[in-house]
C-alpha cells in the first residue's frame, strides 16, 4: 500500500469503508458491461424466449452450444471468421516490420528531412479514412485487388504504417544512444547494427503494435465495404451485419455472432495486457 | 577519422556518404507503400473534388470524369443534408468530449490497489477491445421499443399486460414506448450514448497509467499543506495529468469525427438523413445504389479532411514544440 497515491487509498479511512468499496465494485462493473451481460444471455437463449419478449428474466432453457454452432452451420461465419485471420496476420507482419526500419531511420540519423517525413507519417495516422475511399477503390478496382484479402491487407498495412512508425520511432528515439555510437566506432555496419543492436532492445514495442494493429484491423468496418462486394473475402465485421439481415428477429443467433466477433482481440487484449496498454497511451504517457 | 581516411586507399562515394544513404534504404520501403496508400490519394481526392465522375472508365480506358470546377462544393452550400451532416459532427465532437471527465471519474474511482483491482481495471476497459459493429449491434438491442433492453423497463413502469380472450398479451402503456432510433430528434443522441461507452474505456486507461506516474513526492506534499479532495485533485493532481488529458483529448476527437462504424450499423443515417455525419454522408454518396457520385463524394470527404486538418495541425505543433525541447 503506498501512501502517496491519489485519491487516498481506502485502507486508510477504515475496514468499514474497504468493505463498502469492495461490495460496490462487483455492482459497478455489472451496471457498466450490462449490455454486454445482456447480449450474452441473449445469445444463450432459445428462440421461444426471443419470441416471447423474455428477454430480462432468466433463459427458459439453456442454448450455448446450439445457439454457436448455428452460427457456424447456418451462415459465412467460419469463412468471415478465417478471411479476418488472413487480412490482420499480414498486415500485422507488413506494417510492424516496415515501422520497424523507417522507425530506426528516423529516430538515428540525423538528416534535414527526417522530422518532417516523422510527421508525414503523424499526420497520415490521423487523417479520415473518406479522404482515401475514392482513389484506393479505384485503384484496388483497377489492378484487380478489389474483392479480394490481399487488396485489404495492402492497404491495412500500408495505413498503419504511419502509426507504428510513430510508435517505433519514438520507442527507438528513447535508447541510450551511446549503444549505436560505440557500434559505429568499432565498425560495425549500419544494418548489422539495425539488426543486431536495436532489434533486440525494440522487442518491447513490437508486441505492443503487434497486438493493437491486430485489434485495429480486426475491428475493422468501413474498409470492409469499401473493399469488399462478394461473401469471398469479406471480415467478420462486415459478416456480422450481412448475418443481422439474414438472421431478422432471431437475435439470439446475431448476439452469439457478435460476441464470436468479439473473441480474439479480446484473447488478445488479456493475453497481452501491458503491451496493449502502452501502445495505447501512444507511448506518450509512460 | 581523417587519419584513418588516410591510411586506406581511397575509400568510394558509398561508403564515404554511408550516413547519408543509408537512412534513405531503412526509409523506403515504408515510404513508398504510404505514397501509394495515403498520401497521394489525398491529392487525388482533393482533385477529384473538382469533377463529376460516376467511377467507370471508356472502351479506351480513359476516365469518364467531366470538370466541373467548384460546382460540387457550390452543390453542397445548398444540400440539406450536407448541414444535417456537418451539425450533427458538431454534436459528437461536443458530446464525445464527455468521454474524457467520464474516463478520468472512472479512473479515479479504480484507482485502488485493493485485491482483485487488476481484474477489474481490465474489465472496465473491455468495451473499447471490441468492435464498434458489435457495441452498435448491441445498442441498436439494447434500445429497440419492443423487445429491447429500454422496452422492457419501460413496459414494466408505464404499461399494464392486458391478455385477450385468443390469449395474445397487449401492453396499454400511459405513455408510448420510446423508438429511441426512429425518432429524428433522439437518435444522433442514442447513438452518441453508445459511442461513448468504449470511448470512456479509452480515457479511463489513459489516465490510470497517468495516475500511476503522478509524483508521489508532490501529494506527500500537498496532503502535508493540508490539501485534500476537490482541492488536490484540480491543484494538484490534474496538472500532472495533462500529457494523458492531451492523448484523451486528441483521441476523443479524432473518434467523432470517424464515426461511421455505429451510424452505419444502428440507423444508417436515417430516419430521413437525420443521424448522417460526414464520413457517413461521404460514404453514402460517393457508393450508393442510384450509382456513384465519386466527385460529389470526394467534395464531402475534403470538408471533413479540412475540419480534421486543424486538429492534425494543433497536434503537429505540440509535437514539434516537444521535439524543440527534447534536443
Amino acid at each position: 500500500m503506498r501512501a502517496d497515491m491519489f485519491p487516498r487509498p481506502i485502507e486508510k479511512s477504515g475496514p468499514g469503508a474497504k468493505a463498502a468499496y469492495q461490495s460496490f465494485l462487483p455492482v459497478a462493473l455489472i451496471i457498466w458491461l450490462l449490455p454486454l451481460l445482456a447480449i450474452f444471455l441473449t445469445s444463450i437463449r432459445s428462440a421461444k424466449d426471443i419470441n416471447s419478449g423474455n428477454v430480462f428474466g432468466w433463459p427458459s432453457e439453456f442454448r450455448l452450444w446450439e445457439n454457436y454452432t448455428a452460427v457456424f452451420t447456418q451462415s459465412e461465419a467460419a469463412t468471415y471468421m478465417l478471411n479476418s485471420v488472413l487480412i490482420t496476420v499480414p498486415t500485422v507482419m507488413i506494417s510492424v516490420s516496415l515501422a520497424c526500419l523507417a522507425g530506426y531511420a528516423l529516430a538515428i540519423y540525423r538528416f534535414r528531412v527526417a522530422l518532417p517525413l516523422f510527421f508525414l507519417f503523424v499526420a497520415g495516422n490521423f487523417i479520415p479514412f473518406q479522404i482515401l475511399m475514392v482513389p484506393v477503390r479505384d485503384m484496388s478496382v483497377q489492378t484487380g485487388l478489389y474483392d479480394t484479402i490481399a487488396g485489404q491487407f495492402l492497404f491495412h498495412a500500408a495505413f498503419q504504417t504511419g502509426f507504428c512508425t510513430l510508435f517505433m520511432r519514438n520507442f527507438i528515439k528513447a535508447l541510450p544512444f551511446d549503444l549505436i555510437e560505440s557500434a559505429r566506432i568499432e565498425g560495425v555496419a549500419e544494418w548489422r547494427i539495425f539488426w543486431f543492436v536495436v532489434l533486440p532492445l525494440v522487442r518491447p514495442a513490437i508486441a505492443a503494435l503487434a497486438v493493437l494493429i491486430f485489434t485495429f484491423v480486426w475491428n475493422d468496418f468501413f474498409w470492409a465495404n469499401v473493399l469488399t462486394q462478394g461473401e469471398g473475402a469479406k471480415p467478420i465485421t462486415a459478416g456480422v451485419r450481412a448475418l443481422n439481415g439474414q438472421f431478422v428477429n432471431n437475435w439470439h443467433l446475431v448476439s452469439a455472432a457478435s460476441l464470436l466477433a468479439a473473441i480474439p482481440p479480446v484473447l488478445c487484449f488479456f493475453l497481452m495486457q501491458r503491451h496493449f496498454i502502452a501502445g495505447l497511451t501512444l507511448g506518450a504517457v509512460k | 577519422m581523417a587519419d584513418i581516411a588516410h591510411t586506406r586507399p581511397s575509400p568510394g562515394w558509398v561508403k564515404r556518404n554511408k550516413l547519408a544513404i543509408a537512412p534513405w534504404i531503412f526509409l523506403i520501403p515504408a515510404l513508398i507503400f504510404f505514397a501509394i496508400y495515403v498520401v497521394i490519394p489525398i491529392f487525388e481526392s482533393l482533385w477529384l473534388s473538382l469533377y463529376e465522375w460516376n467511377g467507370l472508365y471508356n472502351a479506351a480506358g480513359e476516365s469518364t470524369a467531366v470538370w466541373v470546377g467548384f460546382d460540387n462544393y457550390v452543390k453542397l452550400w445548398s444540400d440539406p443534408n450536407f448541414w444535417t451532416s456537418l451539425r450533427n459532427n458538431l454534436a459528437w465532437l461536443i458530446l464525445y468530449m464527455l468521454a474524457v471527465p467520464l474516463g478520468l471519474f472512472i479512473a479515479l474511482f479504480l484507482n485502488q490497489t485493493v485485491t482483485g483491482m487488476r481484474f477489474y481495471k481490465s474489465m472496465f476497459f473491455f468495451p473499447f477491445v471490441i468492435s464498434q459493429v458489435v457495441v452498435g449491434l448491441i445498442f441498436g438491442w439494447f434500445y429497440n421499443p419492443d423487445f429491447g433492453v429500454v422496452g422492457t423497463i419501460w413496459k414494466a413502469i408505464f404499461c399494464e399486460e392486458t391478455t385477450n380472450i385468443l390469449g395474445n398479451t397487449t401492453f396499454r402503456c400511459a405513455r408510448p414506448v420510446p423508438d429511441i432510433l426512429s425518432s429524428p430528434d433522439w437518435a444522433t443522441y442514442g447513438i452518441i450514448a453508445a459511442g461513448l461507452w468504449p470511448q470512456v474505456a479509452y480515457c479511463m486507461i489513459l489516465y490510470l497509467t497517468g495516475l500511476n506516474n503522478v509524483a508521489a513526492d508532490q501529494i506527500e506534499a500537498a496532503r502535508l499543506d493540508g490539501a485534500k479532495g476537490w482541492k488536490m485533485l484540480w491543484y494538484v493532481v490534474i496538472p500532472q495529468l495533462r500529457p494523458a488529458t492531451f492523448i484523451a483529448v486528441v483521441v476523443t476527437v479524432i473518434g467523432a469525427l470517424r464515426s461511421f462504424d455505429m451510424i452505419a450499423i444502428m440507423t444508417q443515417g436515417g430516419p430521413f438523413g437525420s443521424t448522417n455525419v460526414l464520413a457517413h454522408y461521404m460514404y453514402e454518396v460517393a457508393i450508393s445504389e442510384y450509382g456513384e457520385r465519386y466527385g460529389y463524394g470526394s467534395a464531402v470527404a475534403s470538408v471533413l479532411f479540412a475540419i480534421m486538418l486543424v486538429y492534425i495541425s494543433y497536434f503537429l505543433w505540440r509535437m514539434y514544440q516537444d521535439e524543440k525541447d527534447a534536443r
